[in-house]
Formats: C-alpha cells, sequence, structure tokens
C-alpha cells in the first residue's frame, strides 16, 4: 500500500508518519505538520475541538491523494488528522509524502493540505475566555 | 417522505442535535431539503455557505433523495 488515512482521537506520531513514508526508492519527503496556535486575530484562544464526519472525511481524503498520484510522481503518502479537544502545541494534521525527487514531493504536500482545507469535512472550534467560534461558519 | 439529517459542526447547534428527522412534502430533491429546513433553521442562510452530503458524497441541488439514504449537512469546512 502506498497510502494512509486516518483520524486519530489521541496524539499523532509524527515520526511513526515520517516513517512510514519512507522507501529506499525515495529522495526527498515533505512534511506538512499543523499546529494548534495560540492567537486567532489577535485573541488569545484556549483549545480548539476537531470535529469529523469520518467515513466522509476518509472518502474525501482518499479522492485527494488517488488526485495527488495522478497528478505527482510521488511514492508514498500519508495523511493523519486529529479529532477531539486539542491544547496549544498539539499537532492537528501531519501529511507526509515522498517522492524521487523534491519538487513533486513538496508541491502534492501542499496540494493535500490545501485542498483538504476546502473539501474534508472536519471543523475545529475556537475556543476562547469568553466564548467559542466555529471556525469559518459566518461570512 | 420522512429523512433522517445528520448534523456537524454549527449545523449541530442549529438543529439542537446531531440527528434530525425531516419530513419532505413537494419533491424530493436536495434543493428542496435545503428549503424546508432554512425555513424551520433560519440560521442556516447566515452560514458563509453549506452542502448536502448523500452516501457520503457531496450533493448537487438536483439529487433525489430517498428515506434511505445517509444524509448530512455539510457547514463551510475548516479542517487542518
Amino acid at each position: 500500500m502506498n497510502t494512509q488515512i486516518e483520524l486519530h482521537t489521541e496524539a499523532l506520531n509524527v515520526q511513526a508518519c515520517i516513517d512510514w513514508v519512507m522507501s529506499p526508492e525515495s529522495g526527498g519527503i515533505d512534511v506538512f505538520i499543523g499546529t494548534v496556535r495560540n492567537a486567532t486575530q489577535g485573541k488569545t484562544v484556549q483549545r480548539l475541538e476537531f470535529e469529523a464526519y469520518e467515513p466522509m472525511a476518509i472518502s474525501e481524503l482518499n479522492k485527494i491523494t488517488q488526485q495527488v498520484f495522478a497528478q505527482w510522481p510521488v511514492q508514498k503518502v500519508l495523511v493523519h488528522h486529529r479529532t477531539g479537544v486539542l491544547q496549544i502545541g498539539e499537532v492537528a494534521v501531519v501529511i507526509a509524502v515522498s517522492a524521487a525527487h523534491r519538487a513533486a514531493a513538496f508541491e502534492a504536500c501542499r496540494y493535500i493540505i490545501d485542498t483538504l482545507k476546502q473539501t474534508v469535512p472536519i471543523w475545529k472550534k475556537e475556543v476562547f475566555d469568553d466564548g467559542e467560534v466555529w471556525v469559518a461558519a459566518h461570512p | 417522505m420522512k429523512v433522517n439529517v445528520l448534523a456537524f459542526g454549527i449545523a449541530k447547534d442549529i438543529f439542537g442535535g446531531s440527528s434530525i428527522a425531516v419530513e419532505l412534502t413537494g419533491d424530493d430533491t436536495t434543493a428542496n431539503l435545503k428549503s424546508t429546513l432554512e425555513t424551520a433553521y433560519p440560521r442556516l442562510k447566515q452560514l458563509a455557505s453549506y452542502m448536502v452530503a448523500v452516501n457520503n458524497e457531496y450533493a448537487n441541488d438536483t439529487l433525489p433523495l430517498s428515506e434511505r439514504d445517509e444524509i448530512a449537512i455539510i457547514p463551510p469546512v475548516s479542517g487542518g
């Protein structure tokens, strides 16, 4: 298998993600790690809560990785995404791509995170001292 | 026709639960489901956008629905 897509309720293991995409044929591995930031638009964030429509999220992520294999000469692709409550600094998503040459790995990795943010049914709620908001819900 | 509708993210707050039963009168399309829901839950119209998913696929407005479909309201996604 050249693709691994998983949703996790517990902490993501970045090193294990990198190890999984590594292969003797690879000349480069590109990794994107999305982490929980302590503020949004100058306002202090206490924590994030991620919710996923799990079967559809997996299905949409599979579509994205299939597009990646069709567009770039990449070898292995991994996407791990958290659900549940995340504290500041925790890892929310890991995307790892291996390829023979770096350009394909960079471009594919960026395509995956950019497309994930547009199409994959996962939602995050920012929790502040004085309230909470579902990100991107309102114009 | 009565359909069951799953809700996620802010849609769960708007519906007051993670699933609701909706009685559809008139045609059985996604468009009719959306207008029925918007009448019952006007806050849906304040969202930046929202989609309907049927059996884990994004659906267009003309898609016919059946009582056996898994239907979900997908407010603007914000993963990553």
